[in-house]
């Protein structure tokens, strides 16, 4: 197999990319393509903090300085943080349910390229007449008011992306409910899949008011319609109710699977069972569920009364309880077990006095009076950066230097691995810790700069270098992942020696078809147990037959080129015409929009079309390969 | 070599601590230095939340070192085998229960000061109309500038908000272009200026704490609104309730626009009559214009909003809105020439209200009147 | 997993042909999944509607209760009801392994389904000639967006049930085909249920 590989020819392994339906690969070009927006997000990061190093900074003007915001926050959230944790989910979760692919292969597929082609539509715009401007919230009446076509590639970015990830939520649900291994009970899933199911059911129902919040501001923007134009009836507070009903339970789409990451490290480096299991599956559940029943205390100063604004403040503030169960079953994991500090221990151990701190500062703001102070001021910034930075990039830089050898059978460096640790953990609390008391000190959110003689300076300074060094730390990572790939320095089983759960217990590098037998699961920590009880050897639950794969295709990443195409005949719609919005009425008016919305959409749907009217049946995996397969593990093991 | 590093370690250490521990902010714009009721009630609440907060921290970080320490590898050995532990029942039972309770001891005051905080009810009399007795100050935020309206009193004027101490003044916020946010840190939280209604809600300024700032505060756009988002600031002059007064009167008197006293002035002012006073209204009446109202400009401490108040500033200003505050709506407006600018600027910096012109007496009287005059309308509809 | 056999002899023609593979049973999860997504879809459209009623910038635009004619929106709803009783009657005939009924039966769906779809139309350009169109006031975007969607919806529907058809007619019946058509005629009825709350909240809620 593997001296197959390096004799193929770069365009068919392009095309093998292009064309695969194997989630291992998918999560590859997940974590390629994240990365990839990773990087820009973090440059945006940078350009916002040189900005704002000294007072009265002319670096980025005040217009371009909006882009870069909008940009950086609409980035992270939807075109890093989220396909980061897609690739995890992706390499990690069929393995850790006993699955030989998810249960939608096409559609997971599918929703990488809907996501990369939005990613890619949105990010055109800084070459297009320039990018989004009215922050990563979008707020209705400055996104109307917003002149040229930012703003429309914001909506249609978003709308593609946001559709690729809708798809790859259900995917998730149906896979972890329909293809776990037998024995794979769900009280003893592994809480990476728990946590995934339920940031899946979370995506299922939150993605939908985004969907619907982004077709009404396309519509007003693109198609004359007045769902915000307050002259003709509109309401711009509905769009900030739809966002944030989406936008709270993103908050938890994000951090639950990186709790999922963090709950595996823990247990594996610290060489003991997760403590409290069944109270952290139930938390997971809880705190997805309150997710739903929050979204207004971002809506404080909106003016939506006392009795709104009191009911969500306690909602809120409950929601801190299945948090702290979690962080204490997490310190009760590591209490009295052995601790060795790996580069992914390191960062998970680095993660609960940081995400405490973020959460704390969130029960602050639940409380509706303070939070008239905290709102829209860098105390918010400072939040959220704790609990996104501090959570969720932990726990994805985590998450690459753990899962690194399922994915790619070689190991990170672990002295480059920990400089980084070091690096990136001092310049996130440098950066974020003085933005708390920025905020206090009447500093708001969003400015592109500020004056001399506020008071403001030292603290601005202070944060930008701890900036660099986060920079600096994600060079070195770089530079480590290049040397790795460089040496590729094969691992086999196991390489951290711990492992407690499936996905560990496979050979490295994985089979394309992960089980020649579907196993057998005979508890929590299923492999953990084999370790002990039957010399690390899963037991099979099925003889050893000719089983069913799934076939490549084409068709998801030409039915997301359609949508791609589809939207900038969108975008253009309205220039120029006469019932168009302020913002876009002056634009040179573009006739061929109106074809090429139709050609994209047509590409759409006859991929569709062709999809359902072909039979794809699958292929099968014959007995013999396996056999030769598991062969050559036996020699390799020796 | 020893005490030279301790003391480094202490210098570094010391200085540290004074970042945070002086660093309240400044009187004029901090939180951390409540001027009147609702920003230290919202401090207050503040201060309970982050002792509740701190003890929390205190719990997990002592567990977690204490963890992390004991259960080393290289301190267990690297033959040890933790016991599995499926978790613990009584644990797990206190650290749901005690975050609860933390909770409802901050959610009760929470719950008290959203309710007291959002009682306007004072603001209009029990059959509805404007109360004339109490301070109310109608704001609009615009794209990058506000506008103040004393609905009682009939007088408008923009950028610096003036307003009496020691009372409660009451806001009507609206956005009069894209959604701002209103926000005087020093005074009390924040709220936003909609499109598509009206907010209400008071903030108080305590005299003693207005002397310790000059008498004046800032205010800043909270919500962004634009490329000049940064730069939509605002003042908010807290004076006696006498002086109070006196200043609405002398803006009442005003009903003519100020005569200019020299020649280039007087150029100016026609300048101004023929390519300004379209936008900019030059009596303090009149709400609703599309440019800031400049009738007290000579008296203002800000050009901008946030400039120092000169005439260079101001012709700066004049001849390049643009690169001064990014997208507003004044630039292109008009076409005048260097030497022109420089009269209308001779011009605006001689517009001042007479201090002491006005008659406090009249206040009350067209107080009063106006009260009537409404209610004698109600009554003829 | 391990045995792909689709083409099951009617002797051991499964009672729930539809979830009979694991294919099968994927596609029942996820369409269920599916479904509540567009669930929230929905109610995020009906919110959006109740926000705007009603909500137009001057007088001489007609309100909701000037325009609803509950007569036609009854018998829409009449036709959208029968049709997702037929589609019931080809899912039934498709358990019992009888193709030419099943087709019948999907293809009587389509039929009535179009029927609604006329009346739909006849009755978005009644209220254009009223005026009330999706660029007229808030009211009229938030309307059409709602109706329109859930019309869409129901093309789309349409579509399907078609294609579905005239492919089975080649190949016959199948545990393959059987989750297709069982899936299609779950999309129907939530369609249905979609259009009982449109009838109440947007149409019998608006004459009132």
């Amino acid at each position: 197999m593997a001296s197959a590989t390096t004799k193929r020819s770069v365009g068919s392994v392009i095309w093998d990319y292009m064309t695969t339906v194997d989630h291992k690969k998918i999560a590859i070009l997940y974590l390629i393509a994240g990365g990839f927006f990773f990087a820009l997000g973090g440059i945006e990061a940078m350009l916002i903090r040189i900005q704002l190093a000294v007072p009265n900074s002319d670096f980025l003007s005040a217009g371009l300085f909006n882009e870069v915001i909008t940009m950086h926050g609409t980035t992270m959230i939807f075109l890093a943080a989220m396909p980061l944790l897609f690739a995890f989910m992706n390499a990690t979760v069929p393995l850790q349910i006993g699955a030989r692919d998810v249960a939608f292969p096409f559609l997971n597929s599918l929703g990488v390229w809907l996501f990369i082609f939005g990613g890619i539509f949105l990010n055109l715009s800084w070459f297009m007449g320039g990018a989004p401007d009215a922050g990563w919230t979008s707020y209705a009446s400055l996104s109307i008011n917003s002149p040229g076509h930012g703003i429309d590639f914001y909506a249609v970015g978003l709308q593609i992306a946001g559709a690729g990830t809708l798809i790859s939520g259900i995917n998730f649900v149906t896979t972890i409910i329909s293809m776990r291994a037998p024995g794979m009970t769900y009280m003893r899933m592994p809480l990476m899949t728990w946590t995934t199911l339920v940031a899946s059911v979370l995506i299922v129902f939150a993605f939908p008011p985004l969907t619907v919040g982004i077709f009404l501001l396309t519509f007003d923007r693109m198609f004359g319609s007045s769902f915000f134009l307050v002259e003709t009836g509109g309401n711009t507070i509905i769009w900030e109710h739809l966002f944030w009903i989406f936008g709270h339970p993103e908050v938890y789409i994000l951090i639950l699977p990186a709790f999922g990451i963090f709950s595996e490290i823990f247990a594996t480096f610290a060489r003991k069972r997760l403590f409290g299991y069944s109270a952290m599956v139930f938390a997971t559940v809880l705190i997805g569920f309150f997710g739903f029943m929050v979204w207004a205390h971002h809506m404080f100063t909106v003016g939506l009364g006392p009795t709104a604004n009191a009911i969500f403040a306690v909602a809120t503030m409950a929601i801190a309880v299945p948090t702290g169960i979690k962080i204490f079953n997490w310190i009760f994991t590591i209490w009295g077990g052995s601790i060795e500090f790996t580069t992914p221990m390191l960062y998970a151990l680095a993660f609960i006095p940081s995400f405490v701190m973020g959460g704390v500062t969130g029960i602050m703001q639940a409380a509706a009076p303070a939070d008239y102070q905290y709102h829209d001021s860098y105390f918010i910034v400072a939040h959220f950066h704790y609990v996104i930075v501090g959570g969720v990039v932990f726990a994805l830089l985590a998450g690459l230097h753990y899962y690194w050898p399922l994915m790619f059978s070689t190991m990170l460096s672990e002295k480059l691995g920990k400089i980084t640790f070091v690096l990136f953990v001092a310049g996130f609390h440098v950066t974020f810790l003085i933005q708390h008391f920025l905020g206090l000190w009447g500093m708001p959110r969003r400015v592109f700069t500020y004056l001399d003689g506020q008071g403001y300076n030292t603290a601005n300074l202070i944060s930008t270098v701890g900036a660099i060094m986060m920079a600096v730390a994600v060079i070195i990572l770089l530079i480590n992942i290049i040397i790795t790939v460089a040496k590729n320095e094969k691992v086999g089983r196991d390489p951290w020696g711990d492992g407690r759960t499936l996905e560990w217990s496979l050979p490295l590098p994985v089979p394309h078809y992960n089980f020649a037998q579907t196993p057998l699961i005979r508890g929590l920590d299923a492999y953990w147990i084999e370790k002990k009880e039957n010399g690390g050897k899963m037991m099979p639950a099925e003889s050893l037959e000719d089983f069913h794969m799934p076939n490549g295709s084409i068709i998801p990443f030409i039915l997301s080129f359609g949508l791609f195409v589809a939207g900038f005949g969108a975008l253009h719609f309205a220039s120029g015409k006469d019932w168009a919005i302020d913002a876009v009425a002056d634009l040179p008016n573009h006739p061929w929009a109106l074809p090429v919305l139709i050609a994209g959409l047509a590409i759409v749907f006859i991929s569709m079309g062709v999809r359902s009217w072909k039979d794809d049946l699958g292929h099968y995996v014959k007995k013999e390969e396996v056999l030769k397969d598991l062969e050559e593990q036996e020699r390799g093991a020796k | 070599m020893k005490n030279r590093w301790m003391n480094a370690k202490w210098i570094g250490l010391l200085s540290v601590l004074m970042v945070f521990l002086s660093g309240c902010g400044k009187n004029h714009l901090s939180t951390l230095k409540p001027a009147g009721e609702v920003g230290q009630e919202q401090f207050n609440l503040m201060l309970l939340s982050i002792i509740i907060m701190i003890l929390v921290i205190l719990v997990v970080v002592v567990l977690f070192t204490f963890a992390l320490t004991k259960s080393r590898r290289s301190k267990v050995g690297e033959e040890f085998e933790p016991k599995d532990i499926a978790g613990n029942h009584t644990l797990e039972v206190i650290w749901t229960s005690i975050p609860i309770l933390l909770l409802i001891i901050l959610a009760i005051p929470t719950i008290y000061f959203t309710f007291k905080q959002a009682d306007t009810q004072a603001m209009e009399t029990e059959d509805g109309e404007l109360n004339g007795e109490e301070v109310i100050v109608n704001v609009t935020a615009h794209q990058y500038w506000w506008e103040f309206e004393y609905p009682n009193q009939e007088v408008v004027t923009s950028q610096e908000l003036v307003v009496p101490t020691d009372t409660k003044v009451y806001f009507n916020l609206q956005g009069a272009d894209v959604k701002h946010s209103f926000w005087v840190p020093a005074a009390g939280g924040k709220m936003d200026t909609n499109i598509d209604g009206i907010n209400s809600f008071y903030l108080v300024f305590d005299d003693d704490k207005a002397q310790d700032s000059n008498r004046l505060f800032y205010g800043k756009c909270a919500e962004l609104c634009g490329p000049s988002h940064a730069l939509m600031d605002f003042k908010v002059e807290a004076l006696p309730q006498e002086e109070y007064e006196q200043w609405l009167a002398d803006m009442q008197a005003v009903e003519e626009p100020a005569q200019a006293s020299t020649e280039d002035a007087a150029e100016g002012q026609e300048i101004f009559n023929n390519s300004c006073i379209g936008c900019h209204a030059v009596t303090p009446q009149g709400a609703g214009a599309q440019g800031p109202n400049l009738a007290n400009f000579g008296d203002r401490d800000l050009i901008a909003g946030y400039l120092e108040h000169d005439k260079e500033n101001l012709v700066d200003w004049i001849s390049d809105p643009e690169s001064l505050k990014p997208g507003n709506k004044m630039t292109g407006a008009y076409d005048l020439s260097e030497e022109e600018i420089d009269k209308v600027a001779e011009y605006l910096m001689e517009l001042n209200v007479e201090e002491g012109s006005g008659d406090v007496s009249t206040l009350k009287e067209n107080a009063e009147e106006s009260s009537e005059e409404e209610s004698s309308e109600e009554g003829g509809n | 997993m391990a045995n792909m056999e689709y083409n099951v002899p009617s002797e051991r023609w499964p009672a729930h042909p539809e979830t009979a593979t694991l294919e099968g049973k994927n596609k029942f999860i996820g369409f269920w999944t599916f479904l509540a997504g567009e669930t929230a879809l929905f109610a995020s459209l009906f919110a959006t509607y109740l926000a705007l009623k009603d909500s137009v910038p001057s007088d001489d635009h007609l309100l909701a209760a000037d325009l609803f004619h509950l007569e036609l929106a009854f018998v829409m709803t009449m036709f959208l009801l029968t049709s997702s009783l037929t589609s019931v009657y080809a899912v039934y005939h498709m358990r019992n392994n009888n193709f030419s009924k099943m087709q019948l039966w999907l293809g009587v769906t389509v039929l009535l389904g179009l029927g609604f779809l006329a009346l739909e139309i006849y009755e978005f350009i009644e209220y254009t000639h009223l005026g009330h169109t999706f660029r007229s006031s808030a009211f009229g975007s938030a309307f059409y967006f709602l109706i329109g969607t859930h019309g869409f919806h129901v093309c789309i529907g349409l579509v399907w049930i078609t294609l579905l058809i005239l492919r089975n007619a080649k190949r016959g019946l199948s545990v393959y085909t059987a989750a297709k058509v069982n899936t299609a005629a779950l999309y129907w009825h939530f369609i249905d249920v979609v259009w009982v709350f449109i009838f109440t909240i947007v149409y019998l809620l608006g004459v009132m």
